[in-house]
């Protein structure tokens, strides 16, 4: 990965000690090429997976260690929550507004890329409705909307399916797929599931705890379009067997 | 059927706690000037309504004027006491020190002060309905969703921006139940103040005639007075819950 010369993100020996003296990460250092990628970050609880993409979102300071941009200065980022964390008091049209309003684009400027936003997870006949009006699965694909709507070149997504009914997520996890292979960016998806990540990543990223790093790092070969097919194939059983093993590797080193 | 009697009951629960008083006066005798039937209330409001009218807008006027003053600087004290820890430490204190010091031990002296009585009255009542909006508020301002906050500065949102569109809506819930005891709190506060002030000259409220009428033994007017402030009560916490469920109607039931 590190032949590619300018890499999307480049992390170079990042650390992030907590002020109580808790060592969230350790010398984690990764690239990202700017081609797409849909990489995945699995690991136990602890093992600071959403502290890594807090910290490449800029909403933490690393202890030391650097984050760079290398390909374009600082692109724009989507960040998706395991919560839909949608405003109560607005619309889905007004909550998917939400970055265009902070960055001053007028609503009738913003209103295309919005209801783009909301075909593309097909919710475009939910945009006068209020978030106590949906399920628990329109409010996440409201949130995944948001993120995209202002065509972020990197989505970051922190297990965004995990409180989802299995039927949702499989449902969810096509469309982000659909949506991945249609707009052009990198996907970084922290998950627990070692099943998620082989089916959605070509890249897998497996972290150890305490403190956190990286315990290996392996890509998924198969081509894409995937579809519910690929869970019969075998290579993706292989791949999770893969990914459970490096996981087991990684919680059996953890002290 | 049984749903109009459930209805119905606390009506006829009164109608019948009325007819039971009104017998009970008759049956012994007792003298109006020691307790006055219903009926005699009633005739009391209807003859005393000349008196009772004004000391009525006086006693409104005063509550509400309080209660506007309570809501518009309790929002402000709390903006001011959440923009920064050292505001909070420094004023905090005083609000609760104003609170707990009880108002009929500070009443006498801002009647001294304050030489306009209405003022005066205003600046009791406002003293013992502000402190709940300022809690309130504060806790609200800072309810707001810590993802949601995030996100607000993932897309670089101003601290105005983040306050207008984030803290300010999210603390609305609280805020609307500070007002509701605001409101109740500020008919108590008027009133206690008009009881220390005594009934002063001809723009005296309710109190001042519940006082007045009690040095004559006038009972029926005192009820009717007392009736009347009760009516105030209500109708501001009726009107309070209205604006509440109007304001809330979108938020989720929960949370």
């Amino acid at each position: 990965m590190s032949a590619d010369p300018k890499p999307l993100i480049a992390v170079e020996g990042l650390c992030k000690v907590w002020p109580n003296g808790g060592e969230a990460l350790r010398d984690i250092t990764l690239d990202l090429p700017s081609a797409p990628q849909f990489l995945s970050l699995v690991g136990p609880s602890g093992c600071g997976k959403s502290t890594l993409l807090r910290l490449i979102a800029g909403l933490e300071r690393p202890t030391r260690g650097t984050i760079s941009w290398p390909a374009a200065a600082a692109p724009a980022i989507g960040y998706v929550f395991q919560e839909p964390t949608l405003m109560p008091w607005a619309t889905v049209f007004d909550n998917v507004y939400l970055p265009f309003k902070i960055a001053g684009v007028s609503r009738r400027a913003a209103r295309d890329a919005i209801m783009e936003a909301l075909r593309g997870v097909h919710l475009e006949d939910a945009a006068g409705r209020y978030p106590r009006e949906l399920s628990g699965g329109m409010k996440m694909r409201v949130s995944v909307a948001r993120a995209l709507a202002p065509r972020p070149k990197i989505l970051l997504m922190d297990e965004p399916f995990a409180a989802l009914d299995e039927i949702t997520r499989l449902k969810l996890n096509n469309d982000l797929l659909a949506l991945w292979e249609a707009l052009s960016m990198t996907v970084i998806f922290v998950t627990h599931s070692v099943f998620e990540s082989v089916y959605l990543s070509n890249r897998i990223i497996v972290m150890a705890a305490r403190p956190g790093r990286i315990a290996a790092d392996l890509a998924i070969e198969a081509p894409y379009p995937r579809d519910e097919a690929f869970r019969a194939s075998a290579l993706y059983t292989d791949a999770c067997v893969q990914v459970s093993a490096a996981l087991k590797q990684a919680m059996g080193e953890a002290p | 059927m049984r749903r109009m009697v459930e209805a119905a009951a606390p009506y006829l629960f009164g109608l019948a706690a009325l007819a039971a008083w009104e017998i009970a006066v008759r049956l012994t005798h007792t003298p109006p000037f020691i307790l006055p039937g219903p009926l005699a209330v009633g005739a009391a409001l209807v003859q005393d309504f000349p008196r009772l009218f004004p000391a009525l807008v006086f006693t409104v006027g005063v509550t509400v004027s309080a209660f506007l003053a309570s809501a518009s600087l309790g929002l402000l004290l709390a903006l001011i006491m959440t923009s920064s820890r050292w505001m909070e430490r420094s004023l905090f204190p005083y609000a609760v020190i104003l609170q707990v010091t009880p108002v009929v031990a500070i009443a006498p002296l801002i009647i001294i002060w304050v030489k306009d009585t209405r003022l005066s009255l205003l600046i009791c009542a406002w003293l013992v309905a502000f402190f709940p909006v300022v809690s309130n508020a504060s806790v609200g301002l800072r309810s707001a969703d810590p993802n949601l906050v995030s996100l607000f500065k993932l897309y670089g949102a101003s601290p105005l921006q983040a306050m207008v569109w984030l803290r300010l809506p999210s603390a609305a819930p609280f805020y609307l139940a500070g007002l509701r005891i605001a409101g109740g709190l500020s008919l108590i506060g008027a009133v206690v103040a008009e009881f220390v002030a005594g009934s002063g000259g001809d723009r005296s409220g309710l109190a001042a005639l519940i006082l007045e009428a009690g040095y004559r033994l006038n009972m029926p007017r005192m009820f009717a007075a007392l009736l009347l402030i009760s009516i105030v009560g209500v109708l501001m916490y009726a009107l309070l819950a209205r604006l509440t469920a109007l304001v809330l109607r979108n938020w989720a039931p929960t949370k």
